[in-house]
């Protein structure tokens, strides 16, 4: 750990650090990136990451950390890179973040920190993601991380899931001395971080590493146990011996849109569509055995507007797609897709069709898909989410040709483990119920957080509730109190 | 990793493997299926469950060699190891007393009806068992079928064993005659389910079967199970894989597990050479003879 910084070590005026240009992140050209998998964005060297650093105007309030759902303590962690004292920087987020590598490029910063700092009032606001990343690779390559060493407290904890969320949980809850392990579903660890999103945007091998880390400190893992299924959660905490469980099962069923022809081949949900290619690598067929339809020279377009859906059609492009279409029926302000993908993929020569719904797949009469029939949309007064309600403009309909359609509209509860846990409650739309403040469920011992709670929203949001949950279950685990 | 306690074929190119899966073992109930996954470079598939032995941590799985995959599992032997198997998935059966059960299982779907026709029998009810095959070689379980049921038909497509005919042909007997029938349970080829639901939707006698679509992670994410149920869209995987028959559509079943017949025909073309220029194992060889259609939805 590095001495704590008194004064700024900054050598740049505050009146100078504003004229700095925020640094550009270095990048695979969209000509190339667009036909492989290797990640898009390069990383900052370590004096472009200072040059960026030396931005941050250090303020007394400092907003970025507030809007930080895990609380990273930013001005810290970027005044350490300014003085050069990267693995001290790197240090200082994993007091709040065990995942600086992953959150460094998933996270969506404009929603949270980035888009709070007050740079952002005048000029671009700090890199903070690229920032992160940067003392993350940088430690990463140095292989230095610390293991801490704390006194064991001879208290178990199941943790479901080994999503984001679940990585969190089990990080902050053995670096307190509880026994942890970590159920996972499919064979391979990691959750949506491995199934769900890309290669070109956050390589396996990152993963692959924070797990050893976690090993390191003593997390257990166990790959293809269906909690709910393969054991109950009573179970867990029965005869398992287990004193508290967290739930952290993540994203759901994939939503249909119940449109006439879904069910022909060739329409596949993003999550199937990417867990075929992320976790089955479908693209090596036939050296690897599970199959995927061929893209090469197919045109492809994926319905929805989030990340989700951008990684699915980017990755339908690097396979040989002709074309590779977003359709998405509200405008370029509703988009909820992290900035820079929206960005990257325009780069790429991803189409977007916005303002625009399909209304039916078409077929080519043996059940193959050929066409979207789709609608233009016009944006009428806001709905309950706050956002202007897309309305169909009649007689705008069109068929839009394509091989493969790949729905991503969100997902819906998955029932599981709620059918299988008596008392645990549940909203009416079937998501566990859990404090905000505390994670805490309706049964003793039983906290939940991410998307299993929330619905789908996004990787820091469920390590987020992690935190949140690390901590009360702590407490819970030292007092006893419900 | 999951080891093989035993191997034994059953019949050509139809293999049971006794496997060491003691938190399956614990929890496995009728209807219910595994998702294994061989090696790294492996397919997911969805495997029927035949039975299981909670005391030894044990579960029985039938395979029947089809594609690539159910090919190199159909050539394991006891002592070998299979990376990944996951379960028990899938509702269970709904099993209580109804009072006379017609089960049919047809091919090696007879493995996947067996528990659910044994636990009815435990229940109280009255079963009659139609196990059909297409011959006298391929009729399996018939020793575990007749110790749970009142009374087991038998029937060939080519009358090489027992009755020539079809499953349907026996049902039909035993509604012309008047049996009383309170619920009909059929598991086996998508072609069976579906005369058996038309002609029990006619006499209005409520029926369940087994759905085996394309799957992945078998726990509801990925969605690639879905079964069209009264027009709607449903998981095989969460909401089944037992359905009530007279909602299925059947022809969408077939349409969705034909989506990747080219691929499965090119990876086991491939798989066959490389095992034939090896020539290895007289069963594997026998396995692959047995089975002409190559077809992932006629696992169960």
């Amino acid at each position: 750990m590095s001495p704590a910084v008194k004064k700024s070590s900054n050598p740049l005026p505050m009146k100078e650090r504003i004229k700095v240009p925020r640094q550009l992140m270095p990048e695979q050209p969209a000509e190339e990136r667009a036909h492989n998998f290797s990640e898009v964005n390069l990383g900052y060297s370590p004096e472009l990451a200072q040059q960026e650093a030396v931005r941050c105007l250090e303020c007394a309030k400092p907003t970025c950390t507030d809007n930080c759902p895990v609380g990273v303590k930013v001005k810290e962690f970027v005044e350490l890179i300014v003085v050069g004292d990267f693995l001290g920087a790197a240090a200082k987020i994993r007091e709040d973040n065990v995942l600086p590598a992953v959150t460094g490029r998933v996270c969506p910063q404009e929603d949270h920190c980035e888009g709070k700092c007050l740079l952002s009032k005048k000029v671009k606001p700090l890199g903070i993601g690229y920032l992160e990343r940067f003392v993350a690779d940088y430690e990463k390559r140095m292989g230095t991380h610390v293991v801490p060493n704390v006194p064991a407290t001879g208290k178990k904890v199941a943790v479901v899931g080994s999503g984001p969320s679940g990585l969190t949980v089990a990080g902050d809850l053995v670096q307190k001395g509880h026994k942890v392990r970590v159920f996972e579903a499919l064979h391979e660890l990691g959750g949506v971080l491995v199934y769900g999103i890309p290669e070109f945007r956050l390589p396996k091998q990152i993963i692959r590493e924070q797990l050893d880390y976690m090993r390191e400190m003593g997390v257990e893992f166990e790959t293809d146990v269906v909690v709910g299924r393969t054991v109950t959660i009573d179970e867990l905490m029965g005869e398992e011996g287990f004193d508290a469980v967290y739930i952290g099962t993540g994203a759901g069923l994939p939503q249909f849109m119940n449109i006439p022809g879904e069910h022909f081949n060739g329409v596949y949900s993003a999550n199937e569509f990417l867990t075929r290619i992320n976790l089955m690598k479908a693209y090596k067929f036939p050296t690897y055995d599970e199959p995927m339809l061929d893209l090469q020279g197919k045109d492809v377009a994926v319905i929805g507007g989030g990340n989700t859906a951008l990684d699915a059609i980017r990755s339908a492009l690097r396979l040989g797609a002709r074309k590779a279409y977003v359709i998405y029926r509200r405008s370029d302000a509703e988009m909820p897709a992290r900035a820079e993908e929206v960005h990257h993929a325009r780069q790429e020569g991803i189409d977007f069709q916005m303002l625009t719904a399909p209304v039916e797949f078409i077929s080519d009469g043996k059940g193959w898909l050929t066409a979207a029939r789709c609608v233009r949309m016009e944006l009428g007064e806001p709905d309950a989410s706050g956002r202007r309600r897309p309305v169909p403009i009649q007689g705008s309909e069109f068929d839009l040709p394509l091989s493969v359609a790949i729905i991503a509209i969100g997902t819906s509860a998955n029932p599981i483990v709620q059918s299988t846990t008596p008392g645990l409650g549940t909203n009416k739309r079937g998501y566990i119920q859990a404090s905000e403040e505390t994670q805490r469920t309706t049964r003793k011992g039983i906290f939940a957080g991410g998307d299993i709670v929330t619905g789908s929203a996004t990787v820091i949001l469920a390590m987020g509730a992690g935190r949140r949950a690390a901590k009360s279950i702590h407490e819970y685990l030292t007092t006893g109190e419900w | 990793m999951f080891k093989i306690i035993h191997a034994e074929f059953l019949a050509p190119g139809i293999k049971r493997f006794v496997i060491e899966a003691p938190r399956i073992a614990r929890k496995q109930q009728p209807g219910q299926f595994v998702i294994l996954r061989i090696y790294e470079e492996g397919e997911r598939i969805p495997v029927t469950i035949e039975n299981s032995d909670p005391e030894h941590g044990t579960i029985n799985i039938v395979v029947q060699a089809a594609g690539k995959t159910t090919h190199l599992l159909n050539s394991l032997e006891t002592g070998d190891q299979i990376l990944d198997v996951v379960g028990p998935l899938g509702k269970p059966s709904e099993i209580k007393n109804y009072g006379t059960v017609v089960v049919v299982g047809g091919g090696v779907g007879t493995a996947m009806a067996y528990p659910t026709a044994a636990a009815l029998k435990r229940t109280g009810n009255r079963v009659i068992s139609i196990v059909g095959a297409r011959n006298k070689e391929l009729v399996i379980l018939e020793a575990e079928m007749r110790a749970v049921s009142d009374a087991l038909m038998i029937t060939t497509d080519d009358g090489s064993y027992a009755d020539k005919g079809f499953v349907t042909d026996k049902l039909r007997q035993l509604i012309e005659n008047g049996t009383r029938i309170d619920l009909v349970v059929a598991v086996g080829p998508i072609v069976m389910m579906k005369a058996i639901a038309e002609m029990t939707r006619k006499e209005n006698i409520r029926t369940v079967v087994s759905l085996n679509p394309i799957m992945i992670d078998g726990t509801g994410m990925c969605g690639g199970c879905r079964v069209l149920i009264d027009g709607k869209s449903e998981f095989a995987c969460v909401d089944g894989p037992e359905f009530d028959a007279h909602r299925v559509d059947f022809a969408v079943l077939v349409q969705r597990n034909s989506m990747y017949r080219d691929a499965e025909q090119r990876s086991l073309a491939q798989f066959q050479r490389v095992t034939s220029a090896e020539a290895s194992t007289k069963e594997l060889e026998h396995a692959c003879a047995a089975t002409r259609s190559a077809r992932q939805g006629d696992q169960r």
